[in-house]
């Protein structure tokens, strides 16, 4: 790895430099708010470095353009906002199927339909549950910060290389606007083995190889999808990320991803000034979730408390880990609107006081 | 005894699996002979679509991609940009191209990307089972047309051919057939253009190949056969709607 020099970057600009930074010189997208400065970053620095950009007809021609490039073996990115990533579910489906390689971003915005622009993460279910047909999930990670954000970038590109899976960066209007120090480094190169036996390249002196998703044959299509559940098992015993604050010895541990988890911190540190007792559980891969961290919480957690920008998604997948009988509340607002730290801190104040009696 | 013809290399051994009297076959041999011509075999890429044609990786001796339905000419686009000097080509139907692909068709022709699109039309949705096809002629009876396709409902029958010809980005527009032993010496040499003008990087070649499905029409090969001469033909046109053999520069 190499260190670079320090940028001030906005987040969407900062995963856009990680992309180049890891070797990604393909990007096909279409304009939509509020990611756009990716595909403009692309549009101006993809060909210092001999890569291509290309402004699809539509999200549906992006996903598929991915595809045809994601199958020769390069590193290629796509990136979206709600509307357009529901566009891309087909392509979703079929990358799955098809076992192949890439990064989607979603700076997802507020829904159902048209919405509005600014931040929320109404798209959780829709990104950890696979989003198209079938019996498929991508990995999905949640950043925090515009670091986070370049860090993960470059993760991004590694998992979704080991595991053959489409890797989704879930992000928000929040997280791609904001202008950040940026400490940018690159990562040891890594643009794949030329010799994986998968990739198509035009069938000189080898056998012709074929990449698809369609399984007719009596049994074909059951052990296709029972491959795809063990790379799922694979990737949740070994590559799930979460982040722990305060948790050895807290009464309540509050739950929350990417902007939530930044606001939710502020809320925390001001507990524990006040001598509350909380602690922060932060998703960072939401697929695979870190179902172990809730199954092994310290004896001491008697409430948890999850904390989201919609009407409650990642809670349901908490209360799935949770093996005990501690209660799990939930507290969000739907698209819309950005809860502040004084309003999480009211809640975790609240919670904590039923946690005292 | 001296062998004077043989299965193409870019064919693979096995048999089709094709309906009696499908035209696909025939279709199939053409662009493996125009692979086989320009010596393209272990530097192509193919894009299945998805129809009866899907199956073109089990008779193609390429590297294939299977793509979502209707979204070949998008994935023959992202393998193209990266293989720059692999011959990319897709092999797509008419309800695949003509309607839940058009989007994608118009743009890649517009673009003039560097990849040849086989567009086979025979009027109908063949693997589905014989559903009306964006291509399905006025009057056809298909099964979601069970009394003739009438225009005041369903509109007219597509003509991409045409449409195509009108974008600037092609550098090859084509509609061809092969319902007789003169059209398809005449299509053998169209498909070989569209392929030379790939080799060449001309940009993008597309030719239209009128074919025949008797099951779903539910005729003979022969009855069949004749519809496209007497039927199609008249109302889709053969010939070289576009040709241009400069590529403009910026």
């Amino acid at each position: 790895m190499t260190a670079l020099k320090k940028v001030f970057l906005k987040g969407n600009e900062a995963i856009a430099l990680a992309a180049i930074n890891a070797g990604c010189h393909y990007y096909f997208g279409y304009p939509i708010t509020p990611q756009n400065e990716i595909p403009e970053y692309m549009a101006k620095h993809l060909p210092e470095v001999g890569g291509e950009f290309l402004q699809a007809e539509s999200e549906i021609a992006s996903i598929n353009m991915m595809l045809g490039a994601a199958a020769t073996g390069v590193r290629v990115m796509t990136s979206s906002s709600g509307p357009g990533i529901s566009l891309m579910q087909e392509g979703f489906s079929y990358i799955a199927g098809n076992e192949l390689p890439g990064v989607v971003v979603n700076m997802s915005r507020q829904g159902p339909g048209l919405g509005g622009i600014n931040a929320t993460q109404g798209d959780y279910f829709q990104a950890v549950k696979g989003g198209g047909h079938g019996d498929y999930h991508l990995i999905v990670l949640a950043p925090h910060t515009g670091q986070e954000l370049y860090d993960l970038t470059i993760k991004a590109f590694e998992l979704s290389e080991k595991y053959r899976c489409l890797t989704m960066l879930l992000g928000d209007a929040v997280l791609g606007q904001i202008k950040e120090p940026i400490n940018p480094w690159k990562p040891e190169i890594t643009a794949g083995d030329p010799d994986r036996d998968w990739l198509i390249t035009g069938a000189k002196g080898r056998q012709p190889r074929l990449i698809k998703s369609l399984f007719l044959a009596d049994g074909e299509m059951e052990k296709h999808n029972w491959r795809l559940q063990e790379k799922y098992r694979q990737m949740t015993a070994n590559d799930v990320m979460v982040e722990t604050r305060f948790i050895e010895d807290a009464r309540l541990v509050l739950v929350a991803f990417g902007s939530m988890a930044r606001i939710a911190k502020t809320a925390i540190d001001q507990a524990r000034e006040e001598g509350m007792k909380v602690g922060l559980i932060r998703p960072i891969t939401l697929y695979p979730f870190p179902a172990a961290s809730f199954k092994n919480l310290s004896e001491s957690v008697s409430r948890v408390l999850t904390c989201e920008m919609n009407t409650g998604q990642m809670v349901e997948d908490v209360r799935l880990s949770i093996d005990s009988n501690i209660p799990v509340d939930f507290y969000g607002r739907p698209g819309g609107s950005v809860p502040t730290p004084e309003e999480i801190f009211d809640r975790l104040q609240q919670a904590y006081a039923e946690v005292e009696q | 005894m001296k062998q004077v013809v043989k299965r193409p290399a870019s064919l693979t051994e096995k048999p089709f699996h094709f309906c009696p009297g499908c035209h696909h076959g025939i279709v199939h041999r053409l662009v493996a002979e125009a692979l086989d011509f320009f010596n393209l075999r272990e530097k192509t890429i193919g894009v299945a679509s998805v129809g009866c044609s899907v199956f073109l990786y089990d008779y193609f001796a390429v590297d294939v991609i299977e793509a979502p339905h209707g979204r070949a000419s998008a994935v023959a686009t992202g393998t193209k940009r990266v293989l720059k000097d692999q011959i990319v080509f897709t092999y797509q139907g008419d309800g695949d191209l003509a309607a839940i692909g058009t989007a994608e068709i118009i743009h890649a022709a517009n673009r003039g990307e560097n990849i040849t699109v086989i567009f086979v039309n025979n009027s109908i949705y063949g693997m589905t089972g014989g559903q009306m096809a964006p291509t399905t002629m006025l009057g056809q009876r298909s099964t979601t047309t069970p009394y003739g396709r009438d225009y005041h409902r369903d509109g007219y029958p597509i003509k991409m051919t045409e449409m195509l010809a009108a974008l600037e980005g092609p550098s090859l527009v084509a509609r061809v057939a092969v319902d007789k032993p003169a059209n398809v010496k005449k299509a053998r040499k169209i498909i070989r253009q569209a392929f030379q003008m790939q080799v060449e990087d001309k940009g993008f070649s597309f030719v239209e190949v009128l074919s025949a499905c008797p099951t779903n029409w539910g005729m003979t090969p022969q009855e069949a056969t004749k519809r496209v001469s007497d039927e199609m033909i008249p109302y889709f046109p053969l010939g070289v709607l576009k040709q241009k053999d400069v590529v403009d520069v910026l």
